[in-house]
């Protein structure tokens, strides 16, 4: 049994703005295990890359506040964590891969820099020597196969394509041999053949270095074909997990239904409009379950009560009073 | 069955040209099609293909470099203002982001007024009235005239520059990734909505984006592009079932999918490898063959030519036998 090594437990996370505070992340459960490559996904603006920023401690505060709630990582919760060993988890802990690498690297640094930063970063303890940083840095760019690695050492951002500048981020993060990625929408600004080869590059990297992975994103597809365990997450909570291949022979809530109905689709059945309404207002956000104003089949408990996790044979959760004993 | 007979846009070796102090992109380089009223054309390519390059031109936005469009068998191969006011009036765009093409300080009453004045479509008292049917046609409530475009949703607001788009009642719209900003779910809203629409008001569209498994669902041909070329045009349920291209079934097996009666509809695996390459530089012979799994030596030196692989069915590539 591998070890545990991610849980987010009831985390409440909200934004001060102008005429109140947006209760964006109401009651996040996740928990992943050592070697794990589990999938978030969910709608714009669900709370994905909050809970992904929570977990790295860099969420802007403020306007951001943590109500409550816990964040173990290998067992200790970082939001009790001092700033030194905040540090220590970000430099060699956890890493992230964010949306867009253009705006992820810095135009007025060279390849090189930003690579042997990141390196030193996370070494900070142990006083690697530049011409070791060089050496890494290299080889990091090798790993993610990248062509004539000392010229792009000494290239600025904008002199590579979008992929290539993907997979600089993505050699950046697995430069720092972390335990813990996070790859926040990696692929989404790219096009589908040149995201074929990012994703499958990353798939090989983090299986050589072992490394756990939350891919985040708002695609099913690459869910599907790319992680083990799934969440599925609505309006600031988890709504249903499951195995991958569980959740998508025999998806429940009502809302991974929707989804999965509106995805245009090969065989070419029509687009069928899957779920209804827009995403709820987190100024007011609804009571209860917070998709039953879009919920086809919503009682009166949704309205009233919120819905705790139900187990549906294994491991496969739904937070959906319709699987109520 | 719907018969295709009028046609409604020709463009015939349509070429767009930049010239850059890096050297001329050649961004569309001979691209040619029709298209029947009804119909929905889609053009599907990868970021710096040109398929946005090639709407633009029908719209006028920039004069083509060679090259004829015709609309209705009457050529319009110049710029906006220098086509007749009524002839704009029948070609109408949607862009992608919404966010951008709304005006963010005018209300959407302002914004929809405007092609109803310009083109003299309304009088001053039936222009809320005409406004009102606007929106209803689109499905957002009346009193969202005096909204702002910040104040509503990205899918509404895509709604919005639907409905002004077809205010003039044109014959043409020309949809450039209308839904690729958006979320499946308003993404699936906009879609059904679209082809309500074509269905009422005998539509013809042109449909710009780079999600395949969208236009299996919309279209009625799909088209190919790659570095300013068309490189296989068909029907969508033939184009579907028997891909012809290497880059068409490149793009096709690199599509995430969520079942595996979808699966079936991916060729066998073939390893998407290289990018794009930069349009200023062309690469000679056959533009695909840096990335193609099936090069041989001709791809290098000669460019192939469109060959009629079955009816309807064009492929621009040596590995098919000349017809």
């Amino acid at each position: 049994m591998a070890a545990r090594l991610l849980e987010i437990r009831d985390l409440h996370v909200g934004f001060d703005v102008y005429g109140g505070t947006l209760k964006v992340l109401n009651g996040v459960n996740l928990t992943m295990e050592e070697g794990e490559k589990v999938g978030l996904v969910g709608e714009t603006g669900c709370g994905k890359t909050t809970t992904a920023k929570s977990t790295l401690s860099i969420l802007p505060m403020p306007p951001a506040r943590i109500f409550k709630g816990e964040i173990f990582f290998n067992g200790e919760d970082i939001l009790k964590m001092g700033q030194r060993e905040i540090r220590m988890v970000q430099a060699q802990g956890i890493s992230m891969i964010f949306q867009d690498p253009t705006a992820a690297l810095n135009p007025v640094f060279t390849i090189g820099e930003q690579l042997m930063d990141a390196i030193k970063y996370s070494s900070f303890r142990d006083r690697v020597s530049k011409k070791e940083r060089r050496e890494r840095a290299l080889q990091a760019l090798r790993d993610v196969a990248l062509p004539d690695t000392e010229r792009i050492l000494e290239n600025y951002p904008i002199q590579l394509s979008g992929g290539m500048r993907q997979r600089i981020c993505i050699a950046m993060a697995l430069a720092t041999e972390s335990q813990l990625l996070i790859a926040d929408e990696p692929t989404t600004s790219l096009d589908v053949t040149i995201q074929d080869q990012v994703l499958r590059l990353l798939g090989a990297l983090v299986k050589e270095k072992e490394t756990s992975t939350i891919l985040i994103t708002h695609s099913l597809g690459i869910v599907r074909e790319w992680t083990e365990r799934v969440y599925v997450m609505y309006a600031g909570a988890m709504v249903e997990t499951a195995s991958t291949e569980e959740l998508f022979s025999r998806p429940l809530h009502p809302y991974t239904k929707g989804l999965m109905k509106a995805v245009p689709k090969l065989t070419g059945e029509g687009i069928a409009e899957g779920v209804s309404g827009r995403i709820p207002d987190y100024l007011r956000p609804p009571t209860g379950c917070r998709f039953h104003p879009r919920c086809p089949h919503r009682m009166s408990t949704c309205e009233a009560e919120r819905p705790p996790f139900f187990t549906e044979g294994g491991d496969h959760q739904v937070a959906c009073f319709l699987y109520k004993g | 069955m719907i018969f295709l007979t009028e046609e409604i846009v020709t463009v015939k070796d349509l070429k767009k040209y930049f010239i850059t102090k890096q050297g001329t992109v050649k961004a569309v380089d001979g691209v040619s099609f029709s298209l029947m009223k009804r119909e929905t054309l889609g053009l599907v390519g990868e970021s710096g293909s040109g398929k946005s390059t090639v709407a633009y031109v029908i719209m006028g936005i920039y004069p083509p470099t060679a090259g004829r469009i015709l609309f209705r068998g009457k050529d319009i191969s110049r710029e906006a203002g220098r086509r007749p006011t009524a002839m704009k009036k029948e070609i109408q765009i949607v862009f992608q982001d919404p966010g951008s093409s709304l005006n963010p300080r005018k209300t959407i009453k302002q914004i929809l007024e405007l092609p109803l004045k310009v083109h003299h479509i309304s009088t001053n008292e039936g222009r809320t009235e005409q406004v009102l049917a606007l929106l209803e046609m689109v499905a957002l409530p009346g009193d969202y005239m005096y909204k702002y475009p910040l104040a509503i949703g990205g899918g509404e607001r895509q709604m919005v520059a639907i409905a002004r788009a077809l205010a003039t009642n044109p014959s043409f719209v020309v949809l450039d990734e209308p839904t690729s900003a958006l979320d499946v779910s308003v993404q699936a809203k906009i879609i059904n909505l679209l082809i309500q629409l074509q269905q009422e008001f005998n539509l013809t569209y042109l449909f710009i984006t780079h999600d395949l498994s969208l236009m299996r669902n919309v279209a009625s041909r799909v088209a190919i592009m790659y570095l300013g070329k068309i490189c296989e045009v068909a029907p969508t349920v033939e184009f579907f079932q028997n891909p012809l291209h290497p880059y068409t079934k490149m793009l096709l097996s690199s599509i995430p999918v969520i079942s595996k009666e979808e699966e079936k509809f991916k060729p066998k695996k073939i390893v998407s490898r290289g990018e794009i390459p930069s349009p200023v530089n062309v690469p000679p012979g056959c533009s695909f063959h840096l990335r193609c799994p099936e090069k041989r030596e001709i791809c290098s030196q000669v460019d192939p030519t469109m060959v009629e692989a079955h009816e309807g069915h064009l492929v621009r590539c040596h590995m098919l036998p000349e017809a």
